[in-house]
C-alpha cells in the first residue's frame, strides 16, 4: 500500500519539453512511473521520450487517460498552469516549480477549496512510492519499499533522512515533499492523515523547518487522531529572526512565532520524539518498529 | 525585500495617501537646505532597514535651523544596528491627536491576505497583537476579488475607529490593498495614520515589503533591490545568486538545499560550533558556481574552517568535486581547512575526484560537521 500515488498513477507532465521536464521525465520513465503524456502550448504533436505532448492538460487527459500531473513550468507561468491542472479534474498534481510569486498561489489556494483535487507543492521534491512511482525530482535509488511514511518541507533533507532509514534497511511505504514555500497544497496534517489511514505504514518521519504554524497544527491533530506513531525533525535553530532562509516559507517572524523551539515543544507535547541530529530521526523509528 | 520609507512613501502619495511633505538628503547641507523649505517643527529620519529607529537615536525632532544641523550631524553616518546612515528623509512634522495602525499581510495559516487596523497604533503592533489582540481588526480578504469595500468599511468600524474618520481611514486600507496587489509586496503597512490638529488624516510613516519571487514582474521595483543589501558580501551573493545569510559564527557552510543546510548550521552549534553563514548553491550546481560558493565562504573574514555538505539529487557529486579542486587548486595555500561530504546521486564518482591533499573528506554528516568544528576552534586558536 501506498498514499497518493502507485502503479496506477497515470502522469502527464506539464513543461515536459523544457530541459527540466524533460530530464525528469526520462529519470521517472527509467523509475517505472507511467507518465503517458507531456502537455506544453503550441508543442502538441511533439514527442519527448517517447511521450506524445498535447497543447492543453485537457487534451492530454482526454486522449492518454492521465490522472495525475507533474509541473515543471517556469515560476512566472506556474501558477496559471496547476490553475489548468486544477481545472481539468485531476486526482493530483505535484507542482516542483520554485519562485512562484505568492499572492498567484493565495489565488490556486483559494481554487483548491473548489476542487476535489489533491495539490502537492509548490517548491517541493515530489512524491514517490518506493518500486511502484515517482512524480517529481527525487532520487529513486535511495529509496527502498518498505512501511516507513516520510513527510518533509524540504527535499534534500528528506534524502538525508530517507538515506539514514535505508542504510538502516527500513523502507518507506511513501514518501512526500510538500514544499518550502509559505502557502502549499498538502500540509503536513493532509500527509499524516493519508499515512494514519494506511495500513502499511507502521512509524512515521516528519522533518519541519522554521516559519508558519503548521507543525505546531501538525502536533495537535497527532495528538488528537493518530496511533502510528511519528518521530520528528525541526531544522532551522540557529536561524536568526527577520531572515528568510532559503525557502521563502523558512522565515522566523519578529514576533518570535514559527520558531523551532515552538514547533519541537509542541511536538514533544504531542509524545513526538524530536531528533537533535537528522541520523536519530532514523534510530527514532527504528525503536517504533 | 524591504523597501525604504521614502520609496513606500512615493508610492503611497502617487496612489493618493496623503503623506507630509518631505525631502531626501544626504548630508547637513542637504537637510539644512530641506528644513529651510519644510519648515518647523521637521523630523530627521534615518532610512535604513531596522525597526524601532526612533529609539535607537535614527529620528529626531527639529524645532530650529540649529536643531536640524544637530540632528543631521548625529544621524548621518551614525551605525544603527550594524547599518551606516548615508541619507535621511526630512519630513514636516505633524501636530497630531491620535495615532491608528492600518497594515495588510499574508495570512500563511489560512492561505489569503488580511486586512488589519487597530486605533493603538504608533506603538510595535506585534506587542499590541501579543498582549491584547482583540485590539486589532482582522478582515480575511478573497485574493480573486479583492478587498471589497464594504469590508475596508467594516474592518475600520470594527477597530472603533471614530465616525468622523471612518470614511477616510477606510479610503487609505483600500488603496493600501491596491497596492499590495499591484506591486506584489507581501506586507505594506502604515504605523501610525495621524489623525492630525486639523481633523486630516495621514500617513505618517510607511512599510513595505515586496515578495523576492515576484520581481519578474515588477522592474521599477527590482530596481530598488540593489539599495536593500546589507553588506559587501549579501551584495555578492545576490550576484552570484546564491541564497545566502551572513551571521556572527567562524565555520563557514555550503550545501544544497534549504533544509539540509539549515539542518547543518544547527548541527554545527550541536556539537559546539558557531556558523558563519547559511549558504544554498541550490538545485544542479555546476563546477563554477561551487567555485563561486568557496570563494563567497572564503572572502568572510569570519571564517575559520568550512564545511561542505552536499547531498545529491539532480546536483551531481562528481561536478561538485570538480569544482572543489578547481577552486582550490588557484589558491598557493587553502585559506581555510575545507571538509566535504558528498552523499547521493554521483557520490562515489565524485569522491574519488576530490583532491585529498586539498580537502579532508568526511563520510557522514555527522562526522564531517564535528572536523568542520574541530578546525575551527584550532585555527582560531
Amino acid at each position: 500500500m501506498s498514499v497518493f500515488v502507485d502503479n496506477d498513477t497515470r502522469v502527464v507532465v506539464q513543461g515536459i519539453t523544457g530541459g527540466e521536464g524533460k530530464f525528469h521525465t526520462e529519470q521517472m520513465l527509467e523509475y517505472g512511473t507511467n507518465v503517458v503524456a507531456g502537455a506544453v502550448p503550441g508543442k502538441g504533436g511533439q514527442e519527448v521520450a517517447g511521450v506524445p505532448v498535447y497543447d492543453t492538460v485537457d487534451e492530454a487527459v482526454d486522449a492518454e487517460d492521465a490522472n495525475a500531473s507533474v509541473v515543471f513550468v517556469p515560476p512566472a507561468f506556474a501558477g496559471d498552469a496547476v490553475f489548468e491542472a486544477l481545472d481539468t479534474n485531476l486526482d493530483l498534481v505535484v507542482a516542483i516549480t520554485e519562485g512562484i510569486p505568492t499572492q498567484d498561489m493565495a489565488k490556486v489556494n483559494k481554487r483548491l477549496t473548489e476542487v476535489d483535487t489533491n495539490l502537492i507543492g509548490p517548491n517541493c521534491p515530489g512524491i514517490i512510492t518506493p518500486g511502484e512511482a515517482k512524480l517529481g525530482i527525487l532520487p529513486g535509488n535511495i529509496f527502498e519499499a518498505g512501511n516507513v511514511g516520510l513527510v518533509s518541507r524540504s527535499g534534500t533533507l528528506t534524502y538525508q533522512v530517507v538515506s539514514n532509514l535505508t542504510d538502516r534497511g527500513i523502507g518507506q511505504t511513501t514518501a512526500i515533499g510538500i514544499g518550502g514555500d509559505p502557502i502549499i497544497g498538502t500540509s503536513f496534517i493532509d500527509a499524516l492523515e493519508a499515512f494514519e489511514a494506511d495500513p502499511e505504514t507502521d512509524a512515521i518521519a516528519m522533518c519541519g523547518e522554521i516559519g508558519g504554524e503548521d507543525e505546531e497544527q501538525a502536533a495537535k491533530y497527532i495528538a488528537e487522531n493518530m496511533d502510528t506513531p511519528v518521530a520528528g525533525f525541526i531544522a532551522g535553530r540557529t536561524a536568526p529572526p527577520g531572515k528568510r532562509m532559503g525557502h521563502a516559507g523558512a522565515i522566523v517572524s519578529g514576533s518570535g512565532t514559527g520558531t523551532a523551539d515552538s514547533k519541537i515543544s509542541a511536538l514533544n507535547d504531542a509524545g513526538v520524539p524530536v531528533a537533535d541530529t537528522p541520523s536519530e530521526v532514523a534510530e527514532a523509528i527504528e525503536e517504533f518498529l | 525585500m524591504r523597501l525604504h520609507e521614502y520609496q513606500a512613501k512615493e508610492i503611497f502619495a502617487e496612489a493618493g495617501i496623503p503623506v507630509p511633505e518631505s525631502q531626501l538628503a544626504d548630508s547637513v547641507d542637504g537637510v539644512l537646505d530641506a528644513v529651510d523649505e519644510i519648515g518647523y517643527p521637521a523630523a530627521v529620519k534615518a532610512q535604513v532597514h531596522v525597526g524601532g529607529r526612533g529609539k535607537a537615536g535614527g529620528i529626531k525632532i527639529a524645532t530650529s535651523r540649529e536643531e536640524a544641523r544637530e540632528a543631521a550631524d548625529s544621524i548621518l553616518g551614525m551605525d544603527l544596528k550594524g547599518y551606516t546612515v548615508d541619507r535621511v528623509l526630512v519630513e514636516q512634522g505633524v501636530d497630531f491627536v491620535d495615532e491608528y495602525y492600518v497594515g495588510v499581510t499574508m495570512d500563511r495559516g489560512e492561505g489569503e491576505p488580511v486586512a488589519m487596523v487597530s486605533t493603538k497604533g504608533g506603538v510595535d503592533i506585534e506587542a499590541v497583537a501579543e498582549d491584547d489582540p482583540d485590539a486589532i481588526a482582522q478582515e480575511h480578504i478573497d485574493p480573486a476579488f479583492g478587498l471589497h469595500p464594504y469590508q475596508a468599511r467594516k474592518v475600520v468600524y470594527d477597530a472603533g475607529v471614530p465616525a468622523e474618520y471612518a470614511r477616510d481611514v477606510s479610503s487609505i486600507l483600500s488603496t493600501l490593498y491596491e497596492l499590495y496587489e499591484a506591486n506584489d509586496a507581501s506586507d505594506i503597512e502604515i504605523n501610525p495614520v495621524m489623525i492630525t490638529s486639523d481633523d486630516d488624516v495621514i500617513a505618517a510613516d510607511a512599510v513595505m515589503n515586496i515578495d523576492e519571487d515576484a520581481l519578474f514582474r515588477q522592474p521599477d521595483l527590482a530596481e530598488m533591490e540593489e539599495d536593500s543589501y546589507q553588506n559587501d558580501l549579501e551584495r555578492k551573493a545576490g550576484e552570484y545568486g546564491f541564497d545566502y545569510v551572513r551571521l556572527s559564527g567562524n565555520t563557514g557552510i555550503i550545501g544544497n538545499g534549504a533544509g539540509l543546510v539549515m539542518a547543518t548550521l544547527d548541527l554545527v552549534d550541536y556539537y559546539g560550533g558557531t556558523p558563519a553563514n547559511f549558504l544554498d548553491v541550490g538545485g544542479g550546481a555546476k563546477a563554477d558556481r561551487i567555485g563561486n560558493a568557496l570563494d563567497m565562504v572564503f572572502s568572510d573574514e569570519n571564517v575559520d574552517s568550512v564545511v561542505f555538505n552536499i547531498f545529491g539529487g539532480i546536483t551531481r557529486g562528481d561536478e561538485v568535486a570538480k569544482g572543489i579542486n578547481e577552486a582550490l587548486e588557484d589558491f598557493d595555500e587553502i585559506p581555510k581547512p575545507v571538509v566535504v561530504r558528498l552523499a547521493g546521486t554521483n557520490a562515489e564518482e565524485g569522491m574519488e575526484i576530490l583532491n585529498t591533499d586539498l580537502v579532508q573528506v568526511e563520510a557522514t554528516l555527522e562526522d564531517a560537521v564535528q572536523r568542520a568544528v574541530a578546525n575551527a576552534e584550532e585555527v582560531a586558536q
